[in-house]
């Protein structure tokens, strides 16, 4: 295992870790300032996907993509809002949940039957693609280095909107309490469209800066969902320090779990039941990781409410 | 003088900077219905928590019978005898008034892992069920989902599903808050009639009842207990007279 | 039963009879479709109804649970899959004829139904004892997200492990037997499967209607109230959470039985999500919504299936509508009475 491999490999699992935080910041979010669990959440990052793909391939130009993957995500969210989740606030978590699985069908299937199963591929552009040297002679893809800018400066982005204005004083208000901030006289409705779409924006924009990487198909937003999910139990409901480095832990443990359990198991096996075993454990890896920070806190490492 | 039934030395506990009950003391004595008063924010709620076990103190104890609750929670302490009432009125809504006070004569007699025999059928439980519904004169309404009953009706289930328990005392938390005068006065001959079972604590704001009603009185500020005493000496001591009665005295 | 239809009998006749009936009914024509099949020798429509009958157990299971216990669980589907897997080892070992374990004795799996049903159960119920165990410390939506991520991980862990097959799945190629029956012949599977699907619903009636049923509805509707009449919420959910991972698991050694085939699909959060919409369609909380639900969601599959490729979209529409305005499902409204969840 040589440093080279690892440090890689440290910054892939940065480079997930930090578009899993675009998904679980949108999701912590609109949990902590509606209540609302949204399952929802990985259809809006695939139809960010799809619209980068689309638009890319018709204009040519992959920034114009990213633009749209961004627009289209935040207008499919304000809209499914605006039709549905807002029905849903006052509904319990099971209502929620099945409302929001109706939603991942009819997306689903219906981004299906618009583009059929087959995938699609988005190419990175010619400004970022390519590889640079880092310092210490590691050769790293120059896109996946821009993913990780861009997710830093997202967090930023976010620490500052939701820190120092004046929508981010709401947001935490609401956090604390919803029926007071009403009451204040803050336009709940807007506040909340306007978070849904926020969230639904930065998912479109993982979808589709990770579709650039992998490739844009129809439930591609599920498995993220799910990891998005275990980032926020991880990190805490409603927090977004939370969601940071609940993400980047999973990010990492992931990817380097991946790449370090099969080795160490061939220490003390042989290589085909140390493959086998390494893989398996690997992928339970985050799951044990999340059972571990909940026998020790119960809320979340970073959770405002339980 | 006989032990009391309860027992509560030097309770404190903060929140953060807020010390919300601030070294108190008081017991309850058996026959007896002790009243404990004092301004919105006094700490009655908390206070109230950590009797029931809801909420564990930073220090100080609870005693039962003589025998110290540390570390024993709600649940444990309802077997024990600790009858409670919630201050919004906590019932499950869609049981009938019956089933309710089944559940808290189940939880009293300690045996709920039983899976084979239909518990409405259940002769004994039945019984003391219906003995409670109608010594809190609910017995016409046994049959009633509680989301259906009245507010005073429902201040009613509590009581009788705080007889359910066996209990050695009650901890009543504002039983006449939303009540008519009507009402109110009925549930003060109630509970008058109830201190011979078991001693009452009694977190009240209607004063009527409270003086009406209470042997004895505390009161309770900014969490700590500024004077305890017959209704009289409540009434008559300067310091409550200023901090709570204000300037009606 | 929902929490009113628990009361005494006698009282409110009118709307349990109702809710009696319309269960009766239910039964009758799974029953009588399954015999109609087999008399028009329609083999492929018995073994539809075999398939409503089993997920209608897999269902039974999460009802205790959900329907009146009030907890969403997201990973249902870890027990059925387990269930499925016990079955499929079990028979995997048998056929090859590689011992399973040789200590503390030889065992070399097994074909019979009855044992492997004890094993799924078993399996089931302490793997819900694990996971409940964990994820009963907390609440709302951290308790749906935790049962949701448990579930992924032995999906992911049964899809990396080769020895059963991983991702593509491991067959069953001979079903297993039963004592004194032909399991072969699909009528007979049919009537075993649906003997189990009412003793199921059977011990579930028989679970709410007792004690442990009284205090584990009144979790649903108010744990305080609970903790206050001298229960802990938790031992009582655990103890259904267990109870309901061992029925799940027994309906998915039937399931596999069915198919004769055994995959990570049937652990994936999907088929958690579907076992939540057949208790919506049948309604939460109504002792025989497994069923109506099931038989719903089958029937729709088939029909919208034969019309469109795409009929999953039109079924999420019409899911959405049934969350946000027929809450009470199939039995609420053709029984009426009070809803529950």
């Amino acid at each position: 295992m040589s440093m080279i491999l690892l440090i890689e490999q440290l910054l892939n699992g940065l480079q997930s870790g930090l578009m899993l935080f675009l998904m679980a910041a949108g999701l912590t979010l609109v949990f902590g300032v509606m209540g609302l669990i949204n399952l929802a959440h990985g259809s809006l990052y695939m139809v960010g996907a799809f619209a980068c793909a689309g638009v890319a391939a018709a204009t040519g130009s992959f920034w114009l993509g990213l633009a749209a993957s961004i627009a289209a995500a935040a207008a499919a969210g304000a809209i499914v809002e605006v039709a549905v989740i807002r029905r849903l606030y006052a509904r319990d978590h099971l209502d929620q949940v099945l409302a929001t699985f109706a939603l991942i069908l009819i997306f689903s299937e219906g981004t299906r039957w618009l583009y059929g199963s087959f995938p699609l591929y988005l190419n990175v552009p010619p400004s970022l693609s390519g590889s640079v040297t880092l310092p210490g002679g590691i050769q790293y893809s120059l896109f996946r280095l821009a993913i990780i800018g861009a997710g830093l400066a997202v967090a930023a982005g976010l620490f500052l909107l939701i820190g120092k204005t004046r929508i981010g004083v709401q947001v935490r208000a609401g956090e604390a309490d919803r029926e007071m901030i009403a009451a204040l006289g803050v336009d709940i409705r807007r506040l909340y469209t306007l978070v849904f779409a926020l969230g639904a924006a930065l998912a479109g924009m993982a979808g589709a800066l990770v579709g650039t990487i992998q490739s844009v198909q129809v439930g591609m937003g599920e498995p993220v969902l799910i990891l998005a999910f275990v980032v926020i139990v991880i990190g805490g409901i409603g927090s977004i320090k939370g969601a940071l480095i609940g993400a980047l832990l999973v990010g990492v443990t992931d990817t380097m779990g991946r790449v370090l359990l099969p080795s160490a198991f061939a220490l003390v096996m042989e290589t085909s039941a140390a493959t086998s075993m390494g893989a398996a454990l690997a992928s339970m890896a985050i799951y044990i990781l999340m059972a571990m920070v909940l026998i020790v806190k119960p809320g979340g490492l970073f959770g405002a409410r339980a | 003088m006989a032990e009391p039934i309860l027992d509560i030395h030097h309770l404190s506990k903060s929140f953060g900077a807020l010390k919300a009950t601030d070294d108190v003391s008081l017991d309850l004595r058996a026959g007896e219905i002790h009243a404990l008063i004092g301004p919105n924010g006094a700490g009655k709620s908390t206070l109230i928590k950590q009797i029931s076990g809801e909420i564990s103190p930073d220090a100080g104890e609870v005693r039962l019978n003589g025998r110290s609750l540390a570390g024993i929670d709600a649940a444990g302490r309802a077997r024990a005898g600790m009858a409670r009432s919630f201050q919004v009125s906590s019932v499950a809504p869609e049981f009938t008034v019956l089933q309710n006070v089944m559940l808290a004569a189940q939880g009293a007699s300690g045996a709920t892992f039983r899976f084979f025999r239909p518990v409405m059928r259940d002769a004994g439980l039945l019984k003391t069920a219906r003995d409670c519904i109608s010594q809190a004169a609910l017995s016409g309404r046994a049959d009633v989902p509680a989301a259906e009953l009245a507010h005073g009706e429902r201040r009613k289930l509590e009581i009788a599903m705080a007889l359910a328990l066996k209990p050695m005392l009650f901890l009543l938390d504002e039983p006449m808050a939303g009540m008519g005068t009507e009402g109110a006065t009925a549930l003060g001959d109630l509970l008058d009639r109830l201190r011979q079972r078991a001693p009452i604590l009694l977190v009240e704001h209607d004063m009527d009842a409270v003086f009406r009603l209470s042997d004895r009185v505390s009161v309770l500020v900014y969490g700590r207990i500024i004077a305890t005493g017959t209704p009289d000496e409540i009434r008559a001591d300067r310091e409550v007279q200023r901090v709570y009665l204000g300037e009606e005295a | 039963m929902s929490a009113v239809e628990i009361t005494a009998p006698g009282r409110r006749a009118g709307r349990m009879g109702r809710a009696q009936i319309v269960n009766v009914a239910l039964a009758l024509g799974l029953v009588g479709f399954g015999l109609g099949a087999w008399a028009t020798g329609e083999t492929f429509l018995i073994t539809l109804a075999t398939k409503v009958a089993i997920l209608g157990i897999a269902g039974a299971g999460l009802n205790l649970v959900l329907g009146f216990g009030g907890l969403v669980s997201f990973g249902h589907a870890a027990y059925f899959g387990l269930g499925g897997y016990a079955s499929g080892i079990l028979a995997h070992h048998a056929l090859n004829y590689t011992p399973m374990f040789e200590w503390p004795f030889v065992f070399e799996g097994s074909t019979s139904m009855p044992v492997i049903w004890i094993t799924a159960m078993l399996v089931g119920a302490l793997a819900a004892l694990l996971i409940g165990a964990l994820s009963l410390r907390t609440t709302g939506v951290y308790f749906i997200m935790i049962t949701l991520a448990f579930g992924q991980m032995i999906f992911y862990f049964a899809i990396s492990w080769p020895a059963y097959g991983g991702e593509d799945g491991l067959p069953i190629y001979v079903r297993n037997g039963f004592p004194g029956l032909n399991t072969l012949d699909p009528i007979q599977f049919f009537g075993l499967a649906c003997a189990v699907l009412f003793a199921v619903l059977g011990v579930t009636a028989m679970l709410v209607r007792s004690r442990f049923g009284l205090a584990l509805q009144a979790a649903r509707q108010n744990r305080q109230r609970l903790m206050a009449v001298g229960i802990r919420p938790g031992g009582v959910l655990l103890v259904a959470f267990v109870i309901s991972g061992a029925i799940t698991a027994l309906a998915g050694a039937l399931y596999a039985d069915l198919n004769r085939f055994v995959s990570p699909s049937m652990l994936s959060w999907h088929l958690s999500g579907e076992l939540l919409v057949f208790l919506i369609l049948g309604g939460t909380g109504r002792l025989f919504a497994p069923l109506a639900g099931a038989g719903l969601y089958i029937v729709l599959e088939h029909l919208l299936g034969g019309v469109s490729d795409h009929w999953q979209f039109f079924f999420g529409l019409m899911l959405l509508g049934v969350v946000l305005f027929a809450r009470g499902g199939v039995i609420g409204f053709l029984a009426g009475g009070k809803r529950n969840g």
